[in-house]
């Protein structure tokens, strides 16, 4: 290269370059999100700062201050009209901020808040050396049974990390069902599995199962992201845009430039349809529909407890949010391709769950099975492609994810010497001997069950009522038939609690400190009011059920 | 002045439930808290008669709306009342006789450690009798209709340590079932016909006939059995007549308030009250004479036979009603006199229980007549006062029974043609029965030897004379039994009152009313007459003889328990039985059978959930083509 033409170069880098325009980004609308993720930012230097003693409370603060805070951003938004009349698109067209995102994000964060409380309960382990444990493990890096073991609880070490991890698991979950793009929906997707993997595996007792249940997590989620990228790729081929309401407009066909680098695949329907399927089946792994369902059972019965409960709740309402975005904003043009599909996976994810969890003897894992019947009946509202179905569908997961919380923080205090009792032979006559804590039980199971009086009931009705409105009657005929099904493994646990002798060695009931008891209390609360007085809720739910576009 | 119809009810409410809920500090004083509040309800309603009788004949309905009971589009039901010349009647004799009762109640249960409990039942069903009278629609007639029905029951089983009391409460209980669901099948066949049960759009009046007068006869027949089968359980007529006997096991003023004086009239309310239907539905209504006339037979027979001086009159009882529903069932000829009939009666049936009580009061609650006799001496005032109820009854010329039941032959016979003949007769011959079996009463308590012996612990009773605040009502209500019967027929005071609501019509008679009164006289003297002779001039044995066939069918009521048990216990038992076998084996063989299939189903498919994650993700991955392969199919079809 000539001196003259590197003086050129030198002299072309001089010339002023085009501007780049600064993204334009609406921190109020987003507010709920980066309260979280900023919270989270803290938490993580909370453990590099604080001094060891210090750090659950300044964790426990923080975290709950921060859902709070950005609990009350979501309802001064709503309240400022952002759910219904000034929705809209925001950060660029990646965010949409309406009336389902923020009910989604207010569930959420609500989930959260609850599910923060069972992550503090430090009082139903007997304390270690002097020290009170929660349900974490000492040192989640020491390997089970270990001297290093050992000496992290003697040390009296704890894992506050699960903090932090609980709030980015959240920020992750906010995103997930306002992604308007694709890439924004995976990096969405990435950000709360990742941390719930870790969380799985921090179990304080049965440490291998806890590990076991989190590499199972892990890799069939991994598997499970893997199609839902290939899908995206597959759609963005199809579209030339992973904007949701350019794909739409695509396959509606009222836009047809083609971008010349993509001339040989744009509007291909082949590739739609199976990015389709493919992004479908990765939110369906999520939800734990069948049959991308087989990880539940073993990872809700080795997550610790609090994990399982925060995880069954909160990610079912991220994911049915996404899904519900996914299937209304940017594919209903494709409604009569992908309804069959869906109706097929509706009527064996509730036939499946109910089926299956008849014959479980542990109580979490009875519980996963239920939470796939449920993912069934959530489905069927899905698949009424009506408003009623959204709004019935905003109901639902609000109804469950507090029956949900509740049922496995009554699930952490039922306990033997090995920690949690959670073998179903164990339960025989716990109302004799704890007749509270079996009586709220029991109300979570009926509101499972869909009893009248419970928010199950109002539910269920919602979304059966929507999806034979939307023409699906058949699949309320099924989804009837699954809670008749369902309803005897409830109500078995109902009487084995009540009507059964108790074991002489049976396990005990511990008893929590507030945190835990909030948790319960706010999930019996919601239980009863959304089911003697569901109307408000309903009506909310049907304000908040348009998407923006 | 319609306000005060709802405090009428309100005053033995809330002595209900001050005396219920106020606990023992309230014993020394709960029985004059009852019987002041029925006294003040008594007040409530002279003065509101004072004020109906002020107004013009056609405008003396009051009505009051309290509050709308269940505002649902298509289903309207309100809490509103309707005072008329009908439930004024009603209101003065229930309060009326209720504050008597209550007051003899405060002697009689004098030694009943649960007296104040007693009086805030009868309080209770005080309350309940006013609200099924003044109700204005149908649906709170129904709810009157259930209170007292559960009031009969406390109140039958009061001493409810007595085996027979409680199986008494039990029995009456059950056979009013019966009559309640047809009272209730009767109001829902009216909503689901007409779409309301209020009385004013639904009867009318004689001018405007309401929605009944646009139905078919059919409907109306339909609603007319149905009520009717509601009348024959709360006022004991055949077939539903069992539980009254038994009744009998509740104390004495509950026997002559309830199963004498108002309750059981409750039947006859309900078939006068709904007279646009019965009138609108001949068969239903032939039907009703047909069960006042054998019941009228009916339970003069079981009074002939009865010792037990309660269960005597309470075949009485049966038959006096019986007389009632005939009545009632003449259409417009005899609903005046029905009514006329049942305030009579309600006297002197009342009394005559207040002197039964009075007489077991002294004999230390002996009730077999057989070992009663020569009393008269003993007792005087309750001799006199039982001895003018007697009168009363037999229907001696002069007295409140003879003006009301002549009435009631009279319209029988008006009825016409063959029917009329049938039905008169049988009215006449119950006369002549009523009077064999008072007179046998009669002559068995206060006549006579004195045939009363020791009991097993060797002491012998001391007959007395019961005191004041017994006597006082006695003295009262023979009052009203000697002159309530003359003062309504002298210018036809009762019918004039009582016609705006009812309607009256006067038949055609084969005979003139003077034949009639003079047949009903003669088989009066003839009763009397052939009672005398078999227990008066003759020593009356302390055990009762065997007696005919038909005595002891009749001591046994005729038969109807036994008949009660073979045909719908023994039959139910069969039915239960067969229907256990289906459940067992269909049903629950379907049931189960699926639910063993369900359940291999499960085990089955739960081994597919092996724990390798390889094969989750064979699953995975094959649920992910048939996704993507149906997607496309679906495409492709």
């Amino acid at each position: 290269m000539s001196a003259s033409a590197v003086h050129s170069l030198w002299t072309t880098a001089a010339d002023p370059i085009s501007k780049i325009d600064a993204p334009k980004i609406e921190y109020g609308q987003l507010s709920p999100t980066l309260i979280v993720v900023g919270a989270a930012v803290v938490g993580v230097l909370i453990e590099a700062i604080v001094p060891r003693k210090s750090r659950y409370y300044a964790q426990v603060f923080v975290s709950a201050v921060a859902l709070t805070a950005a609990f009350a951003a979501v309802v001064a938004l709503a309240a400022d009209g952002y759910g219904t009349t000034k929705a809209g698109i925001a950060a660029m067209g990646a965010i949409a901020v309406d009336g389902p995102a923020l009910f989604l994000q207010g569930t959420i964060l609500l989930a959260g808040l609850v599910g923060l409380f069972t992550f503090a309960e430090r009082r139903l382990d007997p304390a270690a050396h002097g020290n009170r444990v929660d349900s974490f493990a000492a040192q989640a890096a020491s390997v089970p049974g270990s001297e290093s073991e050992k000496a992290a609880v003697k040390a009296g070490f704890t894992t506050t990390e699960v903090f932090p991890l609980l709030l980015f698991a959240v920020a992750g979950m906010l995103v997930f069902p306002a992604a308007n793009d694709l890439l924004t929906l995976f990096i969405a997707l990435e950000v709360f599995s990742l941390p719930l993997y870790l969380m799985c595996a921090l179990a304080r007792r049965k440490r291998l199962m806890s590990q076991e249940a989190a590499v199972k997590y892990f890799l069939l989620g991994a598997f499970a992201s893997a199609f839902t990228l290939f899908g995206i790729a597959l759609l963005y081929g199809y579209a030339g845009s992973v904007s949701y309401a350019t794909i739409a407009q695509v396959v509606d066909g009222t836009l047809t430039t083609v971008d010349p680098a993509l001339a040989n695949t744009m509007g291909n329907d082949a590739l739609l349809l199976i990015g389709m399927g493919m992004l479908v089946m990765g939110l369906l792994f999520k939800v734990g529909a069948v049959p991308f369902h087989m990880w539940t059972p073993d990872v809700y019965q080795g997550a610790p407890t609090p994990v399982t409960g925060f995880m069954a709740a909160a990610t079912k309402v991220a994911a049915f949010g996404a899904l519900l975005r996914v299937l209304y904003v940017v594919l209903p043009g494709l409604r009569w391709d992908w309804r069959p599909v869906m109706w097929a996976v509706a009527i064996i994810t509730m036939l499946g769950g109910a089926i299956v969890a008849i014959t479980q003897t542990d109580i979490k894992r009875l519980l996963a099975y239920s939470s796939i019947a449920h993912a069934g009946f959530i489905l069927a509202g899905v698949i009424a492609t009506t408003p009623d179905g959204v709004s019935s569908v905003l109901f639902y997961l609000a109804a469950y994810s507090f029956v949900t919380i509740g049922a496995f923080a009554v699930v952490t205090l039922v306990r033997d010497a090995g920690g949690e009792a959670t073998h179903l032979s164990k339960w025989a006559g716990l109302g004799r001997r704890s007749p509270l804590v079996a009586a709220v039980f029991a109300v979570f199971l009926l509101a499972f069950a869909g009893i009248p009086l419970t928010s199950g009931f109002a539910g269920k009705f919602a979304v059966f009522k929507a999806a034979a409105e939307g023409g699906a009657a058949p699949l309320v005929v099924v989804g009837v038939i699954s809670s008749a099904i369902a309803a005897f493994f409830y109500i078995r646990v109902i009487v084995l609690m009540f009507f059964s002798e108790p074991r002489p060695e049976g396990p005990t009931v511990a008893v929590p400190s507030p945190l835990t008891m909030t948790a319960i209390g706010v999930g019996v609360a919601v239980t009863l009011v959304l089911g003697v007085a569901p109307q408000y809720f309903l009506d909310l739910a049907s304000d908040a059920g348009v998407f923006v576009r | 002045m319609e306000n005060l119809i709802a405090l009428l009810i309100a005053a033995p409410l809330l002595g209900a439930a001050v005396l219920l809920c106020g606990g023992r500090r309230l014993d020394a004083v709960g029985h004059w808290i009852g019987t002041v509040l029925a006294a003040v309800s008594f007040v409530f309603g002279a003065i509101l008669f004072v004020d109906l009788l002020g107004k013009d004949a056609e405008h003396r309905t009051l009505t009051q709306h309290l509050f709308s009971w269940i505002p649902v589009e298509g289903f309207q039901a309100d809490v509103a009342f309707r005072l008329d010349q009908l439930s004024m009647t009603f209101v003065l004799l229930i309060t009326g006789v209720g504050s008597l009762i209550h007051l003899y109640s405060v002697g009689y249960m004098e030694h009943d450690e649960r007296r104040r409990r007693f009086f805030g039942y009868l309080n209770l069903f005080l309350a309940a009798m006013l609200l099924l009278v003044l109700a204005d629609n149908y649906l709170l007639l129904y709810v009157g209709w259930e209170g007292v029905g559960l009031a009969s029951y406390l109140l039958i089983g009061f001493w409810q340590h007595k085996p027979s009391a409680a199986t008494a409460a039990k029995k009456a209980f059950l056979v009013n079932r019966v009559g309640d669901m047809g009272l209730s099948i009767a109001i829902m066949i009216m909503f689901t016909t007409f779409g309301t049960f209020a009385f004013g759009p639904l009867l009318g009046t004689h001018e405007e006939p309401g929605l009944v007068g646009e139905t078919s006869e059919g409907t109306l027949t339909a609603i007319g059995l149905m009520l009717l089968l509601a009348a024959c359980g709360k006022s004991a007529q055949v077939p539903l007549q069992s539980w009254l006997g038994d009744a009998m096991e509740g104390p004495t003023p509950v026997s002559a308030l309830i199963h004498a004086a108002t309750m059981v009239t409750a039947g006859v309310y309900l078939i006068v009250r709904s007279g646009a239907i019965f009138n609108a539905a001949p068969d239903a209504q032939l039907l009703v004479t047909i069960v006042g006339a054998v019941t009228l037979l009916f339970g003069a027979i079981v009074g002939c036979a009865k010792d037990d001086i309660k269960k005597a009159l309470a075949g009485s009882t049966m038959s006096q009603i019986g007389y009632m529903v005939l009545a009632a069932g003449l259409g417009p000829i005899g609903y005046v006199f029905a009514i006329m009939h049942l305030v009579t009666h309600g006297f002197f049936k009342a009394g005559l229980f207040l002197g039964a009580g009075s007489v077991m009061h002294g004999m230390n609650d002996e009730v077999d007549m057989r070992k009663y006799g020569g009393l008269r001496k003993y007792m005087p005032v309750t001799f006199i006062t039982f001895g003018l109820g007697y009168l009363a009854i037999i229907g001696f010329p002069g007295l409140s029974g003879f003006f009301s039941k002549d009435k009631i032959i009279e319209a029988a016979f008006a009825k016409g043609g063959t029917e009329g003949w049938i039905l008169g007769g049988c009215a006449l011959l119950g006369a002549a029965i009523t009077a064999y079996y008072m007179t046998r009463v009669m002559v068995l308590t206060f006549f006579g030897e004195k045939r009363w012996q020791p009991d097993e612990h060797g002491h012998e009773p001391h007959p007395h004379e019961s005191p004041s605040s017994m006597t006082i009502p006695m003295i009262l209500l023979a009052f009203g039994s000697v002159f309530a019967g003359g003062l309504f027929s002298v210018g036809d005071r009762f019918l004039h009152w009582l016609e705006p609501i009812t309607g009256h019509d006067h038949g055609d008679a084969p005979i003139s009313a003077a034949t009639v009164t003079a047949s009903t006289v003669a088989v009066m003297v003839i009763g009397v007459t052939a009672a005398y002779l078999q227990y008066g001039r003759r020593p009356v044995p302390v055990v009762a003889p065997r007696g005919s066939l038909l005595t002891r069918a009749a001591r046994r009521d005729l038969l109807q328990d036994d008949f009660n048990h073979v045909v719908l216990v023994r039959g139910g038992e069969h039915l239960t039985r067969s229907l256990v076998y289906i459940d067992h084996t269909l049903v629950d063989g379907v049931v189960n059978g699926t639910a063993a299939s369900v359940g291999g189903l499960s085990g089955r498919l739960r081994k597919l959930q092996n724990g390798f994650a390889r094969s989750y993700a064979v699953s995975m991955f094959g649920g992910a083509a048939l996704l993507v392969a149906a997607t496309l199919l679906m495409r492709a079809v």
